[in-house]
């Protein structure tokens, strides 16, 4: 894979999570027909899309030309009426908050970080805190239009060409390149959160405030000390929110209900030392973080930054975890069995040591994309340094997930199996058809997609 | 009432980031650039963001024709004119042009010969009405010429030498002219391209400009520290320079 028009040489490139490392041909169009000539003149190349890297692992990597979107992020449209925005897939979600939380429109489906593209969103169809109620992403698509390998580009909803745009959306990037999209945005009276933090002093009881409050509230979610253990095992808190309306804020809020004061970041400045994030560090910072909250129910009013994107104030947090980088590992579990299943993991990890800052619990409903993450149950995420040792525990969490019919999220995925990926995704092969009809030779392509063997059936039976 | 300004060569991404910046203040635009599919996206997309008026044409640097037309359609958009910010400019291959002289003729009218048609417009109308801005996008490689590039770097050194003498001329009437003297940008000008170093982003550049435009300052280096490398570069005897592989 050594051809490239260019005499640049390849550049490392990585996820969120800092692994794998893999060169890679780059390219960044600033015109759509510099994009369709890069995918018409690279003859047989693979080619992928890559939003702004904010997936953790492979998934938005190919070595022979990884095609950066950032500079197509152009709004095409936006109606003020119905609050559907068109645009290109460069587009973050940070820009879309910030233009239109002012002028009363928020997005539907958010996830934890604004520093994700509408392109990456779409191709993980991503979900926020309300999955259960609201679904993922891709429910509030209207439509989009994606760039086949021929060049051509072909538009699709859930109505129109409904194959291609269930295999698109949660698709990584495989079927296509997703250009434009039109997305409704859903109306907010104030850019405040209704907040409720509550402490829970186990996993049962975490479980039964998720069902005592998820009615109330459209938002919903729970950090989880997961290295506590014995009669504290899954001890969390939990924080439920709704949009504020006017009548909830503060004088000073309603003088401009809309409006938030920018707030400054920090930023991680170089790379800690690999070994400072470990059982013991962590599990004091996750004591901490439980019992700083005094009172077991707190009642606020906070700013949507605060609320969706706590992360976002630390810029570049991924460097805590060294530079030998970190896995999340995030599966589901269904309904039924979720109490069960969750407590054999958190007691792996309690007993491994290896679950470190706070995992994160969310409740998740059902979703339409192919190869979709949710599916109704609760879905937990868990931050783990690189070390040795590491890929053993993981399989054995694999294993469990399979016996418990759960799944992986494959945004978060760095090293699952090709054979746990077929166990976990029953409609691939649904996938794979439209993959072949649309794709046969493959020309988009990822690491991830090389690792988990996802290939056009044709591809297969030439070699 | 709000500014209104004609943006010339709008698909750079500088000239997108500058837009940009002055439509969040409020300022009603007008772009100019050759590709009308790429041109129209970058309209909608300020109109949209920061709700101002904005509204295109198309321009060729090498049709000196339409150049009066040009300001023209901007006056007819816009209903005045306050400034005119031209970030047209090529780099073209050195190589091609040392071989071919239409490949070197072809840089010459973008960078100058196409810019300075443009700006004799703006500057005649400005002149007249006895106000306004004139920002032009020149480049530190018009400081001193070099085997690597020196028909783009002469390009935009006849640049600099133009806009210095525009200025001396307008500085009467009331209006005044910026010269932009970026290092390394990372634009579709130089991605992939070996050899760039300090690399400052368009949004960086765009921010320098308009603290620029405040201070009234004349010729602006950016990021500043290029100013240095420059006064450096530029103190090198010939004949030590002759030498170098620059
Ligand atoms: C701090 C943090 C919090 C997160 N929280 C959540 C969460 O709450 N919920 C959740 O679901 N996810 C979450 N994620 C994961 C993240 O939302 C997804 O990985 C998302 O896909 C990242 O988008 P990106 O623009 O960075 O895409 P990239 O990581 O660059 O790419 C991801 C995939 O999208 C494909 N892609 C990108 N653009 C296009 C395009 N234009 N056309 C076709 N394919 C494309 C790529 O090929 C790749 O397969 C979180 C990530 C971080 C770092
Ligand atoms: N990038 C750098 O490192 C750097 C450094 C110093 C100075 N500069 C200067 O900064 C300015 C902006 O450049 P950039 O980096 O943003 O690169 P760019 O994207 O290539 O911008 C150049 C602009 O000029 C236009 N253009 C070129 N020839 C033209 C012609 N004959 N007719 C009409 N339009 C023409 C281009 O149109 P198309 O989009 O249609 O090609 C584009 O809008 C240029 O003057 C450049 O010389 C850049």
């Amino acid at each position: 894979m050594s051809s490239s028009s260019s005499s640049v040489p390849k550049q490392p490139l990585s996820g969120w999570g800092r692994y794998p490392l893999v060169d890679s041909y780059l390219q960044r169009p600033e015109k759509v027909s510099s994009l369709t000539k890069i995918i018409q003149t690279a003859e047989n190349k693979p080619v992928l899309a890559r939003g702004a890297g904010r997936s953790y692992g492979d998934a938005a990597i190919c070595p022979s030309c990884t095609i950066i979107t950032e500079r197509l992020n152009r709004m095409l449209a936006f109606d003020e009426e119905s609050g559907i925005l068109a645009c290109e897939t460069g587009v973050t979600i940070k820009e879309i908050v910030e233009i239109f939380s002012p002028r009363g429109w928020f997005l539907a489906v958010t996830p934890g970080t604004k520093f994700v593209t509408v392109g990456g969103a779409i191709a993980f169809d991503v979900h926020g805190k309300n999955h259960y109620r609201d679904g993922s992403f891709s429910r509030h698509v209207c439509n989009l239009k994606l760039m086949l390998a021929s060049g051509e580009v072909v538009q699709c909803s859930s109505q129109e060409n409904s194959d291609l745009f269930w295999a698109t959306v949660g698709g990584m990037g495989l079927t296509g390149i997703i250009m434009e999209v039109e997305i409704a945005l859903r109306p907010i009276q104030t850019a405040y959160i209704k907040a409720k933090s509550i402490k829970a002093k186990n996993l049962d009881e975490t479980l039964a405030l998720f069902e005592e409050y998820e009615p109330q509230y459209q938002y919903s979610v729970a950090w989880i000390d997961c290295l506590a253990s014995g009669q504290s095992l899954g001890r969390s808190r939990l924080s439920f929110g709704s949009h504020a309306a006017i009548a909830d804020l503060n004088q000073e809020q309603q003088a401009a209900p809309l409006k938030l004061k920018p707030k400054p970041s920090c930023k991680v400045p170089f790379d800690f030392p690999a070994g400072l994030l470990n059982r013991y560090t962590m599990s004091c910072f996750n004591a901490f973080y439980y019992h700083r909250q005094r009172s077991w129910q707190v009642q606020s009013v906070v700013d949507y930054d605060s609320f969706f994107y706590p992360l976002d104030f630390l810029r570049d947090w991924n460097r805590l975890y060294g530079k030998r980088g970190f896995i999340q590992y995030q599966c589901v579990f269904p309904t039924e069995v979720s109490r069960e299943a969750l407590v054999r993991v958190l007691q792996l990890c309690a007993q491994k040591g290896w679950g470190t800052f706070l995992a994160v619990l969310k409740r998740l409903g059902s979703q339409e994309g192919w190869l979709s993450f949710p599916t109704p149950g609760f879905t937990l995420a868990l931050d783990m340094p690189i070390k040795p040792g590491l890929e053993r525990f993981l399989v054995q969490l694999d294993r469990l997930v399979i016996e418990y019919g759960g799944r992986v999220y494959l945004a978060k995925d760095a090293r699952l199996s090709p054979e746990a990926f077929r166990s976990m995704y029953p409609h691939f092969l649904r996938w794979l058809e439209v993959k072949s009809q649309i794709d046969p030779y493959n020309r988009f392509s990822s690491a991830m997609s090389k690792r988990l063997q996802i290939e056009s059936a044709k591809e297969r039976i030439k070699v | 009432m709000k500014e209104a300004v004609l943006v010339v060569g709008a698909t750079s991404s500088i000239a997108r980031s500058l837009a940009s910046k002055m439509g969040q203040q409020g300022t009603a635009l007008h772009l100019a650039a050759r590709d009308r599919f790429e041109v129209e996206r970058i309209a909608k997309d300020i109109a949209i963001r920061y709700q101002v008026p904005v509204s295109w044409s198309i321009f060729d640097a090498l049709d000196r024709d339409s150049h009066a037309d040009l300001l023209q359609k901007a006056l007819d958009h816009l209903d005045r004119l306050d400034g005119v910010a031209v970030f047209l400019g090529e780099l073209g291959n050195q190589e091609k042009a040392q071989r071919e002289f239409d490949c070197a003729e072809q840089i010459i009218h973008s960078n100058y010969t196409g810019v300075a048609s443009i700006l004799t417009h703006a500057a005649n109308y400005l002149e007249k009405q006895r106000h306004g801005f004139i920002i032009c996008l020149s480049s530190v490689a018009g400081d001193r010429g070099r085997q690597s590039n020196y028909v783009y770097g002469a390009a935009k050194g006849a640049l600099s030498l133009f806009l210095q003498g525009l200025r001396n001329r307008l500085a009467k009437s009331n209006v005044r002219v910026l010269t932009v003297k970026p290092g390394f940008v990372d634009t579709k000008m130089t991605f992939g391209k070996s050899g760039m170093f300090l690399m400052a982003k368009p949004e960086q550049v765009a921010s320098a400009v308009i603290r620029a435009l405040q201070k009234n300052k004349l010729v602006v280096y950016v990021p500043w520290f290029w100013f240095w490398i420059m006064l450096i570069i530029r103190s090198i005897p010939e004949f030590l320079f002759k030498r170098l592989s620059l």
